[in-house]
């Protein structure tokens, strides 16, 4: 008999693993299987002001936020159409005050619910009740190991001991904890300290995610670029806290794509398995997709999520591989990484229609990564904080924590 | 150092955990485990132990469970129905009866 469990992760499996499986059969989205997991960023308001905010540097404000009932409409078409998971971010999604209102309903109408927070707003009681409105899973993103630098990346007095205590009550609760390090020059020497802080908070699983530089990272890659020998050091750390931690803390680990060679395979593919939606319920192909201007995003207000997915030109504009010019046309790797990321092939070149500069084939891959690795090396410190006016930069007396 | 992930024997009655959730998809038509941030394509066979896991039945009796209406080897089926319980459990979506918090 032997028994197969297959994981059929978008985001965490390779292609030919159990997403193709569940690809196989026909869902309403024929061409493209509607995806199993939908991020919904509900706000973007938050309290804290990280450097590399994955957020889009034009922030949507409160007054175009979908109203409580409105998401509860998405909610239950992303079931009906046949999501299964639902991972609500943000910004700062504790910052809705409608938020276990809008987990119940994910509940009630049967998608599996995922917390992504930054935890500096919860209470112990404000948890207990997501817990009970069926919330099933809490990712907490931390930037440091301790107070001083963990503070100063967040832009916020106290958040990391705020984060420690809410990481306690979620495990008090029984609900699985994953812990997000977004990792970059300036705070990976703590690397091996977030380890052991992940396994004392008893977490199941530790991301330990290098930034990716478009939007607000983009503006402050000077600042967050890792050395060539921090990246060295940090994939022996990660591989060797895997193999001493299996079976206590599963680890992820995402690399900086610029010290590549092959481009990633970015949200598996645009408009393949992945969609967002943003607050005012703009259906995205990536959480950073509003970076590239000159593409034109449907709203679930206007249209059906479904339609959107099947129809939407954004979506459609680089979906599959018809789109690709040279050199990945003519590439044996094009259905690997589907051409990279199109979030960095128009930062960096202008057009989200070129290759990723960050393959070796990029005809302007060479430059970018001299110029990553010279600034990797000035040792530039200041932050320029993300917020509603376009960014702060951060003053002298702050530098350096 | 805690002790979350629950050891499979032929004594322990497994449950699925609060938050690893059996579901039939019915835009795919086929069975899935929800768990953080994945999801799981379990074949007919996982399915079918994970029906039999109810936090009652021990181990053992799951097995006999199965050797009998498959006129199988016990052991061999003894083997198959470990291996994948401890696959979840090691993973951290198994619990023992009295331990779910749901």
């Amino acid at each position: 008999m032997s028994p197969t469990l297959t994981d059929a992760s978008p985001v965490h499996a390779d292609p030919a693993d159990g997403l193709a499986i569940l690809e196989t059969r026909k869902s309403q989205a024929e061409t493209f299987g509607i995806p199993l997991a939908v991020l919904a960023e509900i706000t973007h308001r938050c309290p804290l002001q990280c450097p590399y905010c994955s957020n889009p540097v034009e922030l949507e404000r409160n007054a175009g936020e979908l109203s409580t009932d409105e998401w509860k409409k998405v909610l239950s078409e992303l079931a009906q159409i046949g999501v299964l998971q639902i991972h609500f971010s943000g910004g700062e999604p504790t910052a809705r005050k409608d938020l276990v209102e809008l987990v119940q309903h994910a509940s009630d109408v049967g998608l599996y619910s995922n917390l992504i927070t930054s935890a500096v707003l919860l209470t112990k009681d404000k948890l207990a009740a997501l817990a009970d409105a069926g919330l099933s899973h809490v990712q907490i993103s931390f930037q440091g190991s301790e107070h001083v630098v963990a503070d100063r990346v967040a832009g916020l007095k106290n958040a990391h001991a705020k984060k420690i205590e809410a990481a306690g009550w979620a495990r008090q609760l029984g609900l699985p904890l994953t812990v997000n390090a977004v990792m970059h020059r300036q705070n990976l020497f703590q690397l091996p300290e977030i380890i052991q802080m992940a396994v004392d908070l008893d977490a199941d699983r530790l991301e330990v995610a290098n930034v990716q530089y478009y939007g607000w990272a983009l503006k402050n890659r000077a600042a967050l670029m890792p050395t060539m020998e921090q990246i060295e050091e940090t994939t022996r750390i990660v591989e060797d806290a895997q193999e001493r931690l299996k079976g206590i803390l599963a680890i992820d680990y995402v690399v900086p794509d610029y010290y590549a060679l092959r481009p990633k395979k970015c949200m598996g593919g645009w408009g393949r398995q992945f969609f967002n939606i943003s607050p005012s319920g703009k259906v995205l192909p990536c959480h950073a997709a509003e970076t590239i201007t000159g593409l034109h995003f449907e709203s679930v207000r206007d249209h059906s999520v479904a339609w959107i997915w099947q129809n939407s030109d954004a979506f459609n504009r680089y979906r599959g591989t018809g789109w690709m010019p040279e050199p990945c046309q003519s590439c044996a790797f094009k259905e690997i990484d589907y051409g990279g990321c199109r979030c960095q092939a128009f930062a960096l070149t202008g057009d989200a229609g070129n290759t990723d500069p960050a393959c070796a084939l990029s005809p302007v891959h060479e430059e970018i990564f001299k110029t990553a690795l010279t600034e990797s090396t000035d040792d530039k410190r200041r932050f320029i904080y993300r917020n509603f006016s376009g960014g702060t930069l951060e003053t002298e007396d702050l530098h350096g924590g | 150092m805690r002790n979350r992930r629950i050891d499979i024997t032929e004594s322990s009655r497994p449950v699925l955990a609060r938050h690893a959730k059996l579901r039939f998809d019915e835009t795919r038509q086929r069975w899935v485990i929800l768990v953080p941030e994945r999801v799981l394509a379990p074949d007919d066979v996982a399915v079918e132990i994970l029906q039999l896991c109810d936090g009652v039945r021990s181990v053992d009796v799951i097995i006999d469970t199965l050797a009998e209406k498959y006129v199988a080897d016990r052991e061999l089926i003894a083997s198959d129905v470990i291996a994948m319980l401890k696959d979840l459990a090691d993973k951290g979506f198994l619990a023992e009866a009295q331990d779910t918090t749901s």
